[in-house]
């Protein structure tokens, strides 16, 4: 499997054409075959697809993923840790309501990182937006400058963190897209919960496969990004708003 | 004056020599145990450590360090030298972590005097899903590190 994906990016162009050829099929393998052992490329871009249409009154997108990353309530909302929320939007003229889950939209071009002074807020090869705890001052400038409101600030001791998610006292932290679980070829807590309990109204996948389902709805129907005037290309989209 | 002076000294010498005793009570307590003062390091799990273990004696936070680094820009997660990985293998099997008065890092860095900051964010807790892939812990075994 490495070999094959070492040689598909040493023939780079070559590979591309390949790919195109035999239907997708060797980069669908490498999507789902990365071994822990080799590094995230850019061959690569996670993303999601909210269909607001099928998004109603409910919460199993939020609450799985606190449940998976441990975000635990101190009963303060202004200062509670938030990864991902509701936000339920009205139009005045129809009084038309829709909600849609917000969280952080992996921006391709993210301001977050633009300003942290440390390096610590950055993006993977493969699009996803990671603060790195061991090096955030906790100064939250990224806080200030993230357009969605994706970021929160831990001002409490944590206790009872995740092995996979650790968390503390002083640090920014948002939507890892559930980074732990894509790297074991899992899809993060809040698709899966959106599947399982709730209204199917989330799809997850690779933006640059041409062959996964999240790629073809995108080619299918229109979508939109939130705030697209700003030209951060989002890897989370959304469809119905 | 010149009196306070001479009770004030008198209370340190008393508490100097207080002190020095409970020193002496907890390094005969060692000493007891394994032939000399110094903490005594409980491992319950697996015949071997990732690398020898005089290497990690030394190494080991610069090991930690460097798989940090990785784990966290480039999504590489091997096990084999990641800090989850030394918690779900020297957890006590009764406490499930590694901090607490025996926990396996506590106990040296206590002794040390040197403040870890992993645990600050990480679980010190053993991972349960993961511990039912690892050997069974067995009665422990003090060794000096
Ligand atoms: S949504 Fe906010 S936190 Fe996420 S990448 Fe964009 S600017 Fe950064
Ligand atoms: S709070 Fe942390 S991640 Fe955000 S800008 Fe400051 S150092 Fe960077």
């Amino acid at each position: 499997m490495s070999l094959n994906r070492r040689e598909f990016i040493a023939i780079g162009g070559a590979a591309a054409a390949a790919t195109a050829l035999a239907p997708g099929l060797r980069l669908v393998e490498l999507a789902q075959a990365r071994s822990p052992d080799e590094a995230v490329t850019s061959l690569q871009r996670w993303g999601l697809l909210v269909d607001i249409g099928k998004c109603h009154d409910c919460d199993a997108c939020v609450t799985a993923c606190h449940e998976e990353n441990g975000i635990q309530s101190h009963g303060r909302p202004a200062t509670d840790a938030q990864w991902i929320r509701k936000v339920t939007l009205k139009d005045k003229q129809t009084g038309y309501v829709q909600t849609l889950p917000v969280m952080c939209q992996h921006c391709e071009h993210p301001p977050c990182v633009d300003v942290c002074p440390t390096g610590a807020s950055f993006k993977r090869a493969d699009g996803i937006v990671l603060v790195d705890k061991h090096i955030c001052i906790g100064c939250r400038y990224c806080m200030m400058a993230c357009p969605y409101k994706a970021r929160s600030f831990v001002h409490e001791k944590t206790t009872e963190q995740k092995p996979h998610a650790p968390r503390g006292m002083g640090t920014v932290e948002s939507c890892t897209l559930c980074v732990h679980r894509v790297d074991a070829g899992k899809i993060p807590a809040c698709v899966e919960a959106c599947n399982k309990d709730g209204n199917q109204a989330m799809v997850f996948g690779d933006l640059k496969d041409p062959n996964s389902a999240i790629t073809k709805q995108l080619a299918s129907a229109p979508s939109t990004q939130l705030r697209p005037d700003l030209n951060l290309n989002t890897g989370v989209r959304y469809r119905g708003i | 004056m010149r009196r306070k002076t001479t009770i004030i000294a008198g209370v340190i010498a008393a508490l100097a020599a207080g002190l020095f005793a409970v020193g002496m009570v907890r390094a005969t307590d060692s000493a007891a145990k394994s032939g000399g003062p110094g903490p005594v390091v409980k491992i319950h799990r697996g015949e071997q450590c990732v690398e020898d273990t005089g290497y990690m004696r030394r190494n080991h936070m610069k090991v930690i360090l460097h798989q940090r680094d990785k784990t966290m820009h480039q999504g590489i997660r091997t096990a084999k030298h990641s800090l989850k990985n030394c918690v779900d293998c020297h957890a006590d099997p009764v406490t499930g972590s590694v901090l607490g008065q025996d926990g396996f890092c506590a106990s040296c860095h206590e002794y040390a005097s040197v403040k870890i900051d992993c645990f600050s964010c990480h679980t010190d807790k053993a991972d349960k899903a993961a511990l039912a892939t690892l050997p069974p812990p067995k009665p422990a075994t003090g060794v000096k590190p």
